[in-house]
């Protein structure tokens, strides 16, 4: 066990072993995929079409949306150009699927069908549609393991989209809150605000929503408020996630954070 | 290892083997949030079931490994299922005598004790290496285990008879 905590040698030893696992989790997998293709086949006509036309609506808005943006960020990085400041380089990303949850309920892992032989690296972030989801935090050959945001080792740099107020968003071990660390009383955070990556520390990148303000608690006996955040990622739904891929300079080795 | 009766070799191996294989894919089996609290622990159980009655072939050894195989599932560190479920089989091999004259109800409750050491095992050594936890919830699927045994017990017991392992 100390072995395992300590040297690198030994983690190599974990990648072979979950290999030899990784056919068992495709098994477990197939229950849930299978399903999913049935209800894609049994579906209703008119819910079809619904959804389609609802689709084609948000389609058409994210469109809009999409033109603004183009058109913004370029003129942000021409008027960065003029500053002479850095430009901001776009992250590429990759779908992949999420095939297992960790059984432990105390650790809030889930696996991910992207391994070494795909390039995944240590501290790659992972996303999904609502929002930042968590880092990969083990690799193997074919599949990779990733810490959620909620799980109660994990700390993420954020600020607060509306004022920039830079914080910690804590897990607690819930799967669907997250606590701001060591905000003072007088900090101007009010329910309802959105919680955006701050890109501090170089894992995650600049930007990304994180979560909802649910409840700021003021009490004048505390040193600090109590702020509980709702991450705005389905952390226990999503099954097509993003992957990251930070630009290389960005990344920071895993073992010199250590 | 056996030294009484030449024992047909071979198949009753892979049929071990295969129990233990659904146990590892049953404790990974996606559950909704709540019920995986009570998950049973399944590999413990087929490892007290098979140390209980071929105690001359399942032993230490191959519960060693089947806790290697759980900690990569479970992503703990390397070791800890292992340690626990080596303690388990060895508790086992102690009482495999007893626990065969037991009616299914006593074992049921000795499968709770058992199945708690483990837990309180684990839990104690993930402790050490971060995690903390707060209440005793992580002692449920001993509970869960116990009511589970009869059944678990039946089932293995007609695969034993079924292919004849000895």
């Amino acid at each position: 066990m100390v072995a395992d905590l300590y040297s690198a040698k030994v983690r190599e030893s974990r990648a072979y072993l979950s290999l030899l696992l990784t056919p068992l989790q495709w098994v477990v997998d197939v229950p849930s995929r299978f399903a999913g293709e049935v209800s894609d086949i049994v579906v209703d006509r008119s819910l079809l079409v619904k959804e389609n036309a609802k689709l084609k609506s948000e389609a058409l808005l994210l469109e809009r949306k999409v033109q603004q943006n183009d058109a913004l960020w370029l003129e942000n990085n021409r008027l960065r150009q003029l500053l002479k400041g850095s430009q901001r380089v776009d992250e590429a990303v990759e779908l992949v699927e999420l095939i297992g949850v960790n059984p432990d309920p105390f650790q809030h892992q889930v696996i991910i069908n992207r391994g070494s032989e795909n390039n995944v690296v240590l501290g790659q972030p992972i996303l999904d549609a609502g929002g930042v989801m968590g880092q990969v935090t083990e690799i193997s050959y074919y599949t990779s393991r990733v810490m959620l945001i909620t799980d109660a080792r994990h700390a993420l740099p954020v600020e607060i989209n509306r004022n920039g107020f830079r914080t910690i968003a804590i897990g607690k071990g819930e799967l669907d809150e997250l606590e701001l660390d060591h905000v003072p009383d007088t900090a101007d955070i009010q329910e309802n605000d959105l919680v955006i990556t701050s890109g501090l520390g170089g894992r995650f990148p600049r930007g990304y929503p994180v979560a909802v303000v649910s409840e700021v608690i003021r009490d004048p006996g505390q040193q600090f408020a109590r702020v509980r955040i709702k991450p705005t990622a389905l952390l226990d739904k999503s099954r097509h996630l993003l992957l990251v891929n930070m630009p290389e300079s960005k990344v920071i080795p895993f073992e010199e954070v250590k | 290892m056996n030294a009484g009766a030449p024992t047909p070799s071979g198949g009753g191996g892979l049929i071990i083997l295969a129990t233990f294989l659904v146990g590892l894919m049953l404790s990974q089996i996606p559950l909704p949030y709540f019920v995986e609290w009570a998950r049973p622990e399944w590999v413990a159980m087929i490892l007290i079931y098979w140390v209980m009655a071929l105690p001359h072939r399942v032993g230490m050894g191959v519960a060693f490994f089947l806790g290697l195989f759980l900690d990569v599932i479970k992503g703990s560190v390397l070791g800890l299922n292992a340690l626990s479920l080596t303690i388990i089989a060895f508790l086992t091999l102690l009482l495999h005598q007893r626990l065969r004259m037991f009616p299914v109800v006593q074992q049921a409750l000795m499968v709770m004790v058992l199945v708690g050491i483990n837990q309180l095992l684990f839990h104690w050594m993930q402790a050490f290496t971060g995690y903390t936890g707060d209440n005793l919830i992580f002692l449920l699927p001993c509970l869960v285990s116990a009511v589970l045994w009869p059944w678990l017990f039946v089932v293995l017991r007609g695969i034993r008879r079924l292919f004849r392992i000895k």
